[in-house]
């Protein structure tokens, strides 16, 4: 097999094309900009003849022009992926052969928006989104890598090879190398982005990467709200000692540097000690209660119903509940483990606790101030006056009405936890070395950085995109939820 | 005022306290100590020459004991030990214990202690590292701050222009790119042959005694692109808040020049909020330093500060940690400060 170049049959035509198309339209998009300074500024001209001009003059065609080279990239673009399919393999290059690795992913994609633009009046916040064009390219970032780590850790499409193969000969080597001869028939036949220290293909290992981002980032931030949302409603609603004990020890958490707790928490021996686990015990605890008071509160005049739901919420969620904080490894024993079918990896559930401990103080922060803004609303007095209880109040009057930054903070909290993953994963804590996660590929590759560039690249821009994509997103939601 | 300061002071204090607590507790946990004797000692001891071991150097005291004892609020201990030597933990290692070994030797006296890895004072080794990272954020805060107020100044000018959109994105983009992304990037393409642009150097070693332009620039952009685009976008929204407000109505009513009602009218008041962002980003900061002193193998303040966690060095990270609460502390306090001096409403009420 001979080794594949970057751009393939279209180095000469699609490519170039491309390049100078962007490059005409960033000179515009700058010469747009400086133009913006010194011109009038102007929204809307009406002509003589009844018709209505944008704006005129030089600068106007410069806008005019500049839109239509980008609607040219698009299509470019656009046609890259789709002639790349159509070429047998090896002729489209190593960008053809990642295009068609992703295939499912596009298809994915293009149903979600096909479907999403259709229907978007109907789709209340989330249809609004597909009235901004940031909001837009920030919700395709996030489902790109959204789809990606399904479509690899589920059905176990796309990756090329194992993460955790070696091939020898294919140390360190450059993009689109060649597997020496002698595999099976069906063995992809290149690395695409070439292979890392260890002879490992980095293009499966960034996108089965993904997976453990997707996996714990969301599933982090959830818990981290779950524990600020129930702090944070009683410590703004209720004020007084509580409200300054609990602030105080969010204050206390915050003043840590998060590096340092990080090696404080993570290294062996404090995990020998159970210390992670027995914090993952008090940690996983807030959903339950969340869960239990939010039923009760609502049900609780309806006896029956009452105990029929917490029932139903409640019984797994402690059945989980104990199942994940019991670990045999552990001094934190409380299930038998004859009956213990969810087993953690130890190195995950410390990233886990770690991020939702540092996540929370600050979510708590934001919860709080909102329940001190909201309290004083009409609504809530009327509540009052018609006697419902406190958590009543906490939680199905004042929590809902919080939902718009809560929800814009979410977005923006799990690109956050993203980056303290790849924190961790930088300085080699907590999860195995050999895990194909973007933080630990990042570390592993920058050993190396001076001679070999390209192993901690693609982890670096993939996070990058992610985290872009998600700020994108909360900006593009923020904007829409203001609207209204 | 005076006492708003004073009981900002006395949290600070406590919340220091807590803090350094915390640190003393969890690197004092039996695995730490038991790691500990193995690499000062031999790391083939039984256990129970560990267990002499640590009680002969006073490890075995309870934890709150020790720590009234490293903060210098409790009497040193003075143990004889089972191999017959007497150990003080006042008393220079191989020196006699005698009468005019001091009582008291913590922190408020100004013993530090010693690290165990580098074998040098805990006080003078944070001192040197200190002054080499404070070079490093000087440069920093030099290109930081400027940087943010003129494109969040820009950008909040005219909202919603295509100025506006276009420097929101870079700012958004700024914050999305954490320093080991950045940093990365940055080495890749200007400090390898790879794209053909080696312009600069990816390690920072030789910028400690001597910072030029080839060899400082990296890690310097690296740590001020995280910070920037969150001052800028802070500046930005102060600034469009301003520029709606009603004497600024006015003023453009009264026909005053745009450039006029930016510089003269809108700026001073657009610029309150962003100051207490800056002050609040310097613990950030400290984040990103000990990112990229790793990455560049700058050997300063959050380089020191990885070596002595992972090692465990024990009175190193200690004052570490004391000095970074410390920084994240005295920031806070400063900011609620200048925000109350720069607020001529706050200030008079």
């Amino acid at each position: 097999m001979e080794e594949l170049s970057w751009t393939g049959s279209f180095g000469s035509t699609l490519i170039p094309a491309i390049t100078i198309a962007s490059a005409v339209f960033l000179a515009g998009v700058i010469l747009q900009l400086v133009m913006g300074f010194f011109a009038p500024e102007v929204k809307l001209q009406a002509n003589t003849d009844g018709t209505l001009q944008s704006r005129g003059g030089l600068l106007g065609q410069l806008e005019k022009i500049n839109g239509q080279v980008f609607t040219l990239i698009v299509l470019l673009g656009a046609a890259i992926i789709v002639v790349s399919w159509f070429m047998p393999y090896g002729k489209a290059g190593i960008l053809g052969e990642i295009i068609k690795r992703f295939l499912p992913v596009w298809i994915a994609l293009i149903v979600t928006f096909a479907l999403s633009i259709t229907f978007k009046r109907k789709l209340g916040l989330y249809g609004k989104l597909f009235d901004s064009t940031i909001g837009m390219i920030g919700f395709a970032l996030v489902m790109f890598w959204v789809f990606t780590s399904i479509f690899v850790g589920v059905f176990d499409l796309i990756a090329t090879h194992d993460p955790l193969q070696q091939i020898s000969g294919i140390k360190n080597k450059t993009p689109g190398f060649p597997v020496p001869d002698g595999q099976d028939a069906d063995f992809y036949p290149h690395y695409l982005l070439g292979g890392d220290n260890l002879a490992r293909d980095i293009f499966s290992r960034v996108v089965h990467g993904s997976v453990i981002v997707m996996l714990i980032a969301p599933l982090a931030t959830v818990f981290a709200f779950m524990v600020g949302i129930t702090l944070g409603l009683p410590a703004g609603y209720h004020g007084g000692k509580l409200d300054t004990f609990l602030s105080f020890v969010a204050n206390l958490i915050l003043a840590f540097p998060v590096i340092l707790l990080f090696y404080l928490l993570v290294t062996p021996e404090i995990v020998a000690t159970g210390l992670p686990n027995f914090m993952g015990a008090f940690l996983f605890i807030f959903p339950l209660i969340f869960c239990g008071v939010l039923i009760n509160s609502r049900y609780k005049t309806q006896g029956s119903k009452n105990t029929l739901y917490l029932a139903i919420v409640l019984v797994p969620l402690v059945l989980i509940y104990l199942m994940v904080i019991s670990d045999t490894a552990s001094p934190l024993v409380v299930w038998p483990p004859a009956l213990d079918f969810i087993a953690i990896p130890s190195g995950i559930l410390v990233v886990f606790v770690s991020v939702v401990f540092v996540n929370s103080p600050t979510v708590f922060r934001i919860v709080r101030g909102l329940a001190l803004d909201i309290k004083t609303r009409d609504y809530v007095a009327a509540a009052q006056t018609r006697g419902e209880g406190t958590w009543y109040i906490m939680l199905w009057e004042i929590l809902p009405n919080a939902r718009g930054p809560l929800i814009v903070d979410f977005c923006l909290r799990i690109g956050y936890t993203t980056i303290l993953l790849g924190t961790l994963g930088f300085f080699g804590l907590g999860l195995p070395p050999e895990s194909p996660d973007w933080g630990s590929t990042i570390n592993e590759g920058r050993k190396l950085l001076l001679i070999y560039a390209h192993p901690a690249l693609p982890p670096a821009i993939a996070l990058l995109s992610l985290v872009l994509g998600l700020n994108l997103l909360a900006d593009g939601l923020r904007e829409e939820s203001l609207k209204d | 005022m005076g006492l708003f300061i004073l009981r900002r002071l006395g949290l600070m204090i406590l919340t220091a306290l807590c803090l350094t607590f915390i640190v003393f507790w969890l690197t004092n946990l039996l695995p730490n100590l038991e790691k500990l004797a193995k690499t000062q000692g031999n790391a083939r001891m039984s256990d129970e020459a560990v267990v002499s071991w640590l009680e002969n150097r006073g490890y075995g005291q309870p934890t709150l004991i020790k720590y009234g004892e490293w903060l210098g609020v409790l009497p040193g201990y003075v143990i004889e030990g089972q191999d017959g030597t007497v150990r003080a933990r006042c008393a220079p290692i191989g020196a006699e214990v005698d009468d005019t070994t001091p009582a008291f030797c913590g922190v408020l006296q100004g013993d530090w202690g010693q690290s165990t890895v580098f074998r040098n004072p805990v006080s003078e080794i944070i001192a040197t590292r200190l002054g080499l990272t404070g070079k490093l954020m000087g440069f920093v805060l030099l290109l930081m701050i400027p940087g943010a107020l003129i494109i969040g100044v820009l950008a909040g000018m005219r909202e919603g222009s295509r100025l506006d959109r276009g420097l929101s994105t870079v700012s958004i983009m700024s914050t999305a790119t954490p320093e080991y992304v950045s940093g990365v990037v940055l080495i890749a393409v200007f400090a390898t042959p790879t794209f053909g642009m080696q312009f600069f150097k990816g390690t920072a070693t030789s910028a400690m005694e001597n910072a030029t332009f080839e060899n400082f620039l990296l890690p310097v952009v690296t740590i001020a692109l995280y910070g920037m685009g969150y001052i800028a976008r802070m500046t930005r929204a102060s600034m469009t808040e301003v520029m709606t407000a009603q004497y600024v109505r006015t003023a453009r009513l009264k026909g005053v020049s745009f450039t006029n009602i930016v510089m003269k009218h809108a700026l001073r008041n657009a610029l309150i909020a962003p100051f207490t962002v800056i002050m609040l980003q310097v613990p950030w900061l400290l984040n990103g330093v000990v990112i990229v002193e790793t990455l560049f193998n700058y050997k300063g303040f959050g380089w020191t500060l990885v070596q002595a966690a992972s090692n465990n060095d024990i009175e190193l990270l200690l004052g570490v940690s004391v000095v970074s609460v410390f920084v994240v502390l005295f920031t806070q306090l400063i900011s609620d400060i200048g925000y109350v001096f720069l607020n001529p409403r706050i200030r008079i009420s």
